[in-house]
């Protein structure tokens, strides 16, 4: 079955490579994107199903065996993640069929599209460290690419503040993992697991652990380093900022809870409780930069900060509750927030505006869309029979199981505050009469309309399914975020060896 | 050996963070291609720096002879440094268009993605809708 | 910077450095060179040339797109990984060998080779942008 892990990577890779050569043919790009999408789907189906049944799968790259090669490894969380980033991949390359048509000025969407999508994967799967680096920067160079398409001269400028913290964070990165290398004497990370524990000099490691939570904390957007987000997601076309939202920051989150499960575990009450006032602080700005703000996208943008804040907390707590709570969060979040971005596009084509002062009259003149506002929106805030709900409640619960009364009156305070958030844009946008100054846009042709809203309304019907049925969600994070607490099994999937064989030379580690 | 490889190692990424704090995309630009030099060349001290032979296995044999340097930090670098070149270019790139179109390489000038409140309302949003 | 001699010094140097970018690429296997150092040296010479030719006679002499040279060059790398995979289910990446007339050659020359290609294209490409005058958007050219 491994070629499923090397599948889940090179197919969308291969289909940017071919999208790339039917240059300058717009439409066969987008077939070949869509077919690669649903394509993807599939591999990545096949793939979680496969994990939930025989458990933690491995390949090692060129037969390389376990240390010495390059490893992919997929166990629950990332098979799950790899899923949620193939919806992501389709509801985007259907959303774009109509944002980004013939006539846009974005002319190459697809190939990198789907670069990105297989970058985004190979984070994912990959069990080598060094690997995790380079996809990336094979993301970064993607999603400069998706960024400045189009040229304007925003795009131009939040793109410089996106590419230069995003180079900073990864130069660290390397860094970092030329530091941990020079330690251990390892990449792969199952085998760091075993010898960072042997390391003498532990404050080294504490030094490095925090190097780690810089890189990871500026790709994933938490405070202090968030600046270069809401700079630069609201600048390009809106099929490319969702995937942006949905996507990307929880790739710094999955590597960041990845290396803290995994290999920087030697002293907890330091770097995670870094973590969890990092966690704090970062719900706490992301939602009052987001109520400061009147443009759509511009406070979705901040949300993703507030958001990830929750996320950062279940890593911090470490305890088995709060990782649930974190995979389900993230889980749960990419698909919300994406559909938000979709639905501020949706309203802008539809009404005219995304600016909170310009806009109105939604709700009378697009009732649907309204209501398929309403799904995200009041998941993101955590209402009762929505996704973010659940989400939340695990959260809290893990923060309160842990004594950690204060963060769990800040998350509740949050929440309110996205609720206040997301009533601002409900009273001002959708029910308040449109101004007179704005014009109503031309109406969309029926396929067009259809483009727009299928992925909205299929994203939708998601949240709304996990919010009233979440026992098949919270089992897959349940066994994913025990899996995550308890590496042993990722250990001896990987190596192929009882931990105490693997600790010797490293000769019997051979699959 | 080491210890001047740790002092260059601080004056490099000293340096290179002196010339991205400066207001100057350009310098910013080489200040980034500097600091990922930093990071090679700190990969490569952190293999050890006691081999002195290149880690060739002579024909016959199973293993590079003693006195061979640590191969993998090497081929980490190399990696580093097609990654870090290409992200330059591409940024070279960015940084130049940048420039043509907004006449300005001060990022504290640079206010198109983010406008000051007051200038907001006559430029309107600057959001990417349908153009 | 498009003087004389700078003119007809590219005019010999131009063959030179692509024949010798030719044979770092095939020595790279066991000695210093390969795909990207070999890949590097070719598109020296392919700057030289946009430095003293216009970017129009540059398109004209390469004929492809070059970021169509560079997917091609993706494209033959990935195949070079599913050759493992399709001769025996072996995994992504692994290593094939043939001897033709005395002569072995496997995937990691098609690899490398790949890897020559994406090279030159990707560079042609950036410099080729900054040699080109920026096409403005309509959408925004307004202000």
């Amino acid at each position: 079955m491994s070629w499923l892990l090397a599948g889940a990577i090179v197919l969308p890779l291969a289909c940017g490579v071919l999208g790339l050569s039917l240059r300058p043919n717009r439409a066969m790009q987008q077939w070949v994107s869509l077919v690669a999408g649903i394509g993807h789907l599939g591999i990545a189906t096949t793939l979680l199903v496969t994990v939930w049944s025989d458990g933690i799968l491995v390949a090692q790259i060129g037969g390389w065996p376990a240390p010495f090669g390059i490893t992919l490894v997929a166990d629950h969380f990332s098979s799950a993640m790899v899923l949620i980033t193939a919806i992501m991949g389709v509801a985007t390359i259907v959303y774009a069929l109509c944002d980004i048509d013939q006539r846009s000025l974005v002319k190459d969407f697809h190939p990198p599209l789907q670069a990105l999508i297989g970058a985004v994967c190979g984070a994912f799967l990959t069990g080598d460290i060094f690997n995790l680096y380079v996809w990336f920067e094979v993301m970064l160079i993607a999603s400069l690419a998706l960024l400045i398409s189009g040229g304007r001269k925003a795009q131009l400028d939040g793109a410089v503040r996106y590419a230069a913290l995003s180079l900073v964070a990864t130069t660290l990165l390397l860094s970092g993992i030329g530091l941990l290398y020079g330690m251990t004497g390892t990449l792969n990370m199952a085998d760091l697991h075993l010898r960072v524990q042997q390391v003498e000099n532990q404050g080294l490691l504490s030094v490095v652990a925090i190097l780690f939570i810089v890189a990871f904390g500026i790709k994933a957007a938490v405070f202090p380093l968030f600046f270069w987000l809401p700079a630069s997601y609201h600048t390009p076309r809106v099929a490319v900022s969702a995937i942006f939202a949905g996507l990307l920051t929880k790739v710094g989150v999955y590597s960041m809870i990845r290396v803290f499960t995994l290999i920087f575990t030697h002293d907890v009450g330091y770097t995670h409780g870094i973590l969890l006032w990092t966690a704090g602080l970062t719900m706490v700005t992301g939602v009052l930069g987001a109520a400061s703000h009147n443009e759509l996208r511009r406070i979705l943008s901040f949300h993703i900060i507030s958001q990830i804040g929750y996320m950062v907390l279940g890593l911090a707590l470490f305890t088995p509750l709060a990782l649930v709570g974190a995979v389900f969060y993230i889980l749960h979040h990419i698909i919300v927030k994406a559909n938000l971005f979709f639905v501020a596009g949706a309203t802008e084509r539809l009404s005219g505006s995304s600016d909170l002062k310009t806009l109105g009259g939604v709700y009378r003149e697009q009732p649907l869309l309204a209501a398929l506002f309403f799904v995200p929106a009041f998941s993101l805030a955590g209402l009762p029979p929505l996704s973010g709900f659940w989400a939340k409640l695990l959260v809290i619960k893990a923060s309160l199981a842990s004594q950690q009364y204060w963060i769990a009156a800040v998350a509740l305070a949050v929440g309110l505050l996205t609720m206040y958030s997301m009533t601002k844009i409900w009273v001002n946008g959708f029910w308040k009469a449109r101004p007179a100054s704005t014009e109503k846009p031309a109406p969309l042709s029926r396929l067009d309309r259809a483009l727009l809203l299928g992925p909205i309304i299929c994203l939708a019907a998601i949240t709304l399914a996990i919010g009233l049925w979440p026992g098949p969600l919270y089992d897959l994070a349940e066994r994913a975020g025990h899996e995550l607490m308890a590496p042993s099994n990722y250990v001896e999937a990987v190596l192929g060896t009882s931990e105490t064989a693997a600790l010797g030379v490293g000769e019997g580690a051979v699959e | 050996m080491e210890a001047v490889i740790a002092v260059l190692v601080g004056v490099l990424m000293a340096s290179s963070v002196y010339l991205m704090l400066r207001r100057n995309l350009v310098r910013f630009v080489l200040g980034l291609a500097l600091i990922s030099h930093t990071a090679n060349l700190l990969i490569f001290s952190s293999g050890g720096l006691q081999g002195t032979f290149p880690p060739l296995i002579s024909p016959g044999e199973l293993e590079p002879g003693p006195g061979a340097a640590n191969a993998l930090p090497q081929a980490l670098m190399l990696t580093a440094i097609v990654i870090s070149f290409s992200v330059f270019a591409f940024l070279l790139v960015l940084a130049f268009r940048t420039y043509q179109r907004l006449e300005t390489v001060d990022p504290d000038s640079m206010r198109s993605a983010e406008p000051v409140p007051a200038e907001a309302g006559m430029d309107g949003p600057a959001s990417g809708g349908p153009q | 910077m498009n003087t004389l001699i700078l003119r007809e010094t590219t005019r010999v140097l131009f063959t030179l450095i692509l024949v010798f970018s030719v044979a770092t690429l095939l020595r790279g296997h066991d000695a210093p060179g390969g795909g990207f150092v070999g890949g590097l040296i070719a598109s020296i010479a392919c700057s030289l040339y946009v430095f003293v030719a216009d970017a129009k006679d540059v398109r004209r002499l390469v004929r492809t797109d070059p970021l169509k040279t560079a997917a091609a060059g993706l494209a033959l790398a990935i195949v070079s990984g599913l050759v493992g995979i399709l001769s025996g289910g072996r995994p992504f990446l692994s290593g094939q060998w043939v001897e033709i007339g005395g002569v072995k050659l496997g995937t990691p020359l098609l690899f490398d080779f790949g890897v020559y290609l994406v090279v030159v294209g990707a560079v042609l490409t950036f410099v080729l942008e900054i040699k080109e005058p920026a096409s403005v958007p309509p959408a925004d050219s307004d202000k």
